[in-house]
């Protein structure tokens, strides 16, 4: 029986696996952590962003720590599943983590109860929880970059500044799950407010195929603008559909996950010129931090992987550079040792953070845990990006306002 | 084991009718209900929440696993909703008790029960279709849940389709930590179990086995496989519905998006690894699929920075992958090692020590 042989080696590897038990902190680390996706439904995204906040990590190692505290983070797979998220958490718990950053919508709904009960704090850049802007209903979420609510505030305010006008036709194409449907009320309510002649366009998950609702939009609304929040392949099939049916891509502005290199590489460059796309960390590099982390790769004679400066990459930056401003904070404000507490309150002390324009002047406050909601609206043009706005807020109180009811709905449900 | 070979006599109705006849296996019974009982009190000193939740998770998909097992492994019906039935009982749990304020217990039952309609509903079907096709209609009866709970406003509660709920309590006890939760998911898993394994060796049990194994001589000689078709599904979306009930208080949220089609297709990997048709067989597929993953996670990460230096910035694409890579490559080891599953690999231990050492 030689497959008793495979079986024995089967189980040494088992063995092996659970005896590789996870090493606690030294004590003058400072342990972050978080979970990433990397080979599940969205490691297109997390094989950018995950890199990203592990070079920035590195970087602030690399130039002296936070305070002369090394930081250590550590990532966990886990596949976009539940319930690996879940060991994900309380392993990085018991290694004893003080922050984290929580990687995928459901996820985040999945760890918020968690977040709250240990009194650790969870960032959540552009994957949830629209209501956790509310610092004192979620004192331990931090959406820390434009919700999805704010994105779409934010894509409204765009295009009432591109002229869209009381009667004008405006269409809204989203990916038919919670993440894809979560700004609809935000884009109902605007529409109404402004007087707007909305539709709204529901493309069924796994969303590869969309051609009759961009027909629709294209042929038969023929609508002034477009607003798009889709997800994975999607946008690189919205914006090929949207190309074949002559609609003008700059009259399509795409919410934070439709716009990232990989879509227009798949897309192809050459059809996606002109498209409009929100983002809420800044887009190439053309950085002061980013060009600390070539020169980091550059002194170590490292080749500096292409990745740096992409849109998710960036991203990734945001997400480390937010939790270690957090931790900067709290050991200026709250001493050691840190605890997940002081972290919080470390976090609502970050005042126009911005990185040297690499981020909108993010501001946290106990009732404000997104930062201000800013986005910045880039244009696809040759092979890369180029801003199209400034950093900008759209519809706050309109945005905070619905915030506060959602809150108010949470507590009475 | 040490007194079979000469025979175990029963002298009583009772001894005839237990559940174990061997005194050795009614001892191991009661060692391992011991252990399970007392697994969190080290966890507790040691204050690691982490294997405690390991331990919850493993149980709460054992609970799942073991009533797909009854419907695919004992009556032979393949479904690929068991996800979708389990999103069901979590719904209907969380709506009970977040809108209407029920006690978890009942909102645990009635997902049961309401995933017992829902799936007798979608199991309507099987009375005229069979394997494959079969199997295509309970995917159906997957995209259709998932999409009923995502659309209507009331079930899955606006946009995100996720209803919050607060920690279970029963009589003032609240199941306010790991340990805790840890206990109310156990109750629930042993009920599942034994009871499961009572109702395999009842009529009703009996049954099922003569619909698998083929359905038109159960019929020639009395099985109705229009009443024990329905009723398997009946039983394994209770089972589903329990289990999602008790994912969805072990969370505190309902959320559909834990109970998609890879979830589905993760509990018929379980008990196709555990061993169709054996009660023993899904709880050894969920420890299998549930504990794998971790293991290597841990294992894989830990070798490649302790054995062989490397960081883990350069090599993480590459951990995250190989690890799949290994873990497909350990289904298909464990399977064609042993087709008939983990419950058999056992069997085949226990078999092999039983004349031990002088075993021919």
């Amino acid at each position: 029986m030689q497959y008793r042989r495979w079986l024995g080696w089967g189980m040494v590897a088992l063995l092996v696996g659970l005896s590789g038990a996870p090493t606690p902190a030294l004590a003058e680390e400072i342990m972050l952590g978080g979970q990433c996706d990397r080979t599940g439904p969205t490691k297109n995204v997390g094989t950018v962003i995950c890199p990203g906040l592990l070079d920035y990590i590195r970087l602030v190692n690399h130039t002296g720590g936070v305070e002369g505290h090394t930081i250590r983070y550590d990532e966990v797979e886990h596949a976009y599943k539940v319930d690996r998220a879940v060991e994900a958490y309380e392993r990085l718990k018991r290694q004893g983590v003080v922050a984290f950053l929580d990687y995928g919508t459901p996820i985040v709904y999945a760890l918020t109860p968690r977040h709250m009960e240990d009194k650790l704090l969870g960032i959540t850049p552009g994957f949830g929880r629209a209501d956790s802007t509310d610092g004192e209903a979620f004192p331990y979420i931090f959406p820390a970059a434009a919700t999805y609510w704010s994105q779409m505030g934010a894509a409204m305010q765009f295009v009432k500044d591109q002229g869209v006008k009381k009667g004008d036709k405006l269409g809204y194409i989203f990916y038919d799950n919670p993440a894809g449907r979560e700004p609809l009320d935000i884009f109902q309510m605007i529409c109404d407010q402004e007087g707007y002649e909305c539709r709204t366009f529901a493309v069924p998950p796994p969303g590869v195929e969309m051609a009759s609702q961009i027909l629709d939009i294209t042929r038969r609304f023929k609508p002034k603008f477009v607003i798009s929040h889709l997800f994975g392949k999607a946008p690189a099939i919205s914006i090929k559909e949207f190309k074949k049916n002559g609609f003008p891509l700059d009259k399509v502005v795409s919410l934070v996950w439709g716009g990232g290199e990989p879509d227009f590489i798949s897309a192809g460059w050459e059809n996606s010129q002109g498209y409009l796309a929100m983002h809420f960390a800044g887009v190439g590099r053309d950085f002061p931090v980013i060009q600390a982390i070539i020169k980091m790769y550059q002194d170590e004679g490292q080749e500096v992987p292409e990745i740096v400066g992409s849109v998710f990459y960036n991203r990734g930056v945001l997400s480390g550079a937010l939790l270690v401003e957090g931790v900067r904070q709290a050991i200026q404000h709250f001493g050691l040792p840190i605890t997940g507490e002081k972290v919080k309150m470390g976090m609502e002390k970050v005042k126009d953070f911005s990185l040297g324009g690499f981020l909108p002047p993010l501001t946290f406050a106990p009732s404000d845990h997104e930062g201000g909601g800013w986005v910045r609206i880039y244009q696809t043009k040759g092979e890369g990006m180029v801003p199209y706005t400034d950093w900008f807020q759209g519809y706050r109180d309109l945005v905070l306002a619905e915030v506060k009811k959602a809150v108010e709905k949470g507590k009475s449900n | 084991m040490i007194n079979r070979e000469s025979g175990v006599f029963q002298t009583s109705y009772e001894g005839d009718m237990s559940l174990y006849t061997l005194p050795l296996a009614k001892r191991a019974v009661w060692v391992v209900l011991v252990l399970l009982v007392l697994l969190p009190v080290p966890l507790q000193l040691m204050q690691n929440e982490h294997l405690m939740s390991i331990a919850t998770t493993i149980a709460l998909a054992a609970i799942g696993a073991i009533g797909l097992n009854i419907l695919v492994g004992y009556t032979g019906q393949i479904s690929i909703g068991q996800g979708a039935f389990m999103a069901v009982g979590g719904y209907t749990a969380a709506i009970l008790s977040s809108r209407y304020g029920m006690p978890f217990w009942v909102g645990i039952l009635a997902g049961g029960f309401v995933t017992m309609l829902v799936g007798t509903l979608f199991g309507i079907p099987s009375l005229r279709i069979k394997g494959l096709y079969l199997a295509i209609a309970t995917l159906a009866a997957q995209l259709i849940i998932e999409w009923t709970i995502n659309h209507v406003t009331w079930i899955g509660g606006g946009a995100q389709s996720s209803i919050y709920v607060t920690n279970p309590t029963l009589g003032g006890f609240e199941f306010n930590n790991e340990f805790r939760r840890y206990y109310l998911v156990l109750v629930f898993f042993l009920l599942a179990f034994f009871s499961s394994q009572n109702l395999i060796r009842s009529r009703i049990g009996r049954a099922f086995i003569a619909v698998r194994d083929r359905d038109v001589a159960a019929e020639i000689i009395g099985v109705n496989i229009f009443r024990y078709k329905l009723l398997a599904f009946a039983i394994s979306s209770f089972y589903a519905g329990v289990a999602g009930g008790l994912w969805t208080y072990y969370l505190r949220i309902a959320n559909y998006e834990n109970f998609t089609l890879i979830v589905s297709i993760e509990y018929l990997a379980m008990i196709i690894i555990g061993g169709l048709g054996s009660i023993l067989g899904p709880v050894l597929g969920a420890i299998f699929i549930k504990l794998l993953p971790i293991a290597m996670d841990i294992g894989v990460v830990g070798v490649a920075k302790n054995v062989f230096g490397v960081p883990y910035e350069g090599v993480a694409n590459f951990l995250a992958n190989f690890q799949l890579f290994v873990f497909g490559a350990l289904i298909i080891i464990f399977l064609i090692a042993e087709p008939e599953g983990l419950a058999r690999m056992w069997e085949n231990v226990k078999r092999y020590f039983r004349l031990w050492p002088y075993s021919y």
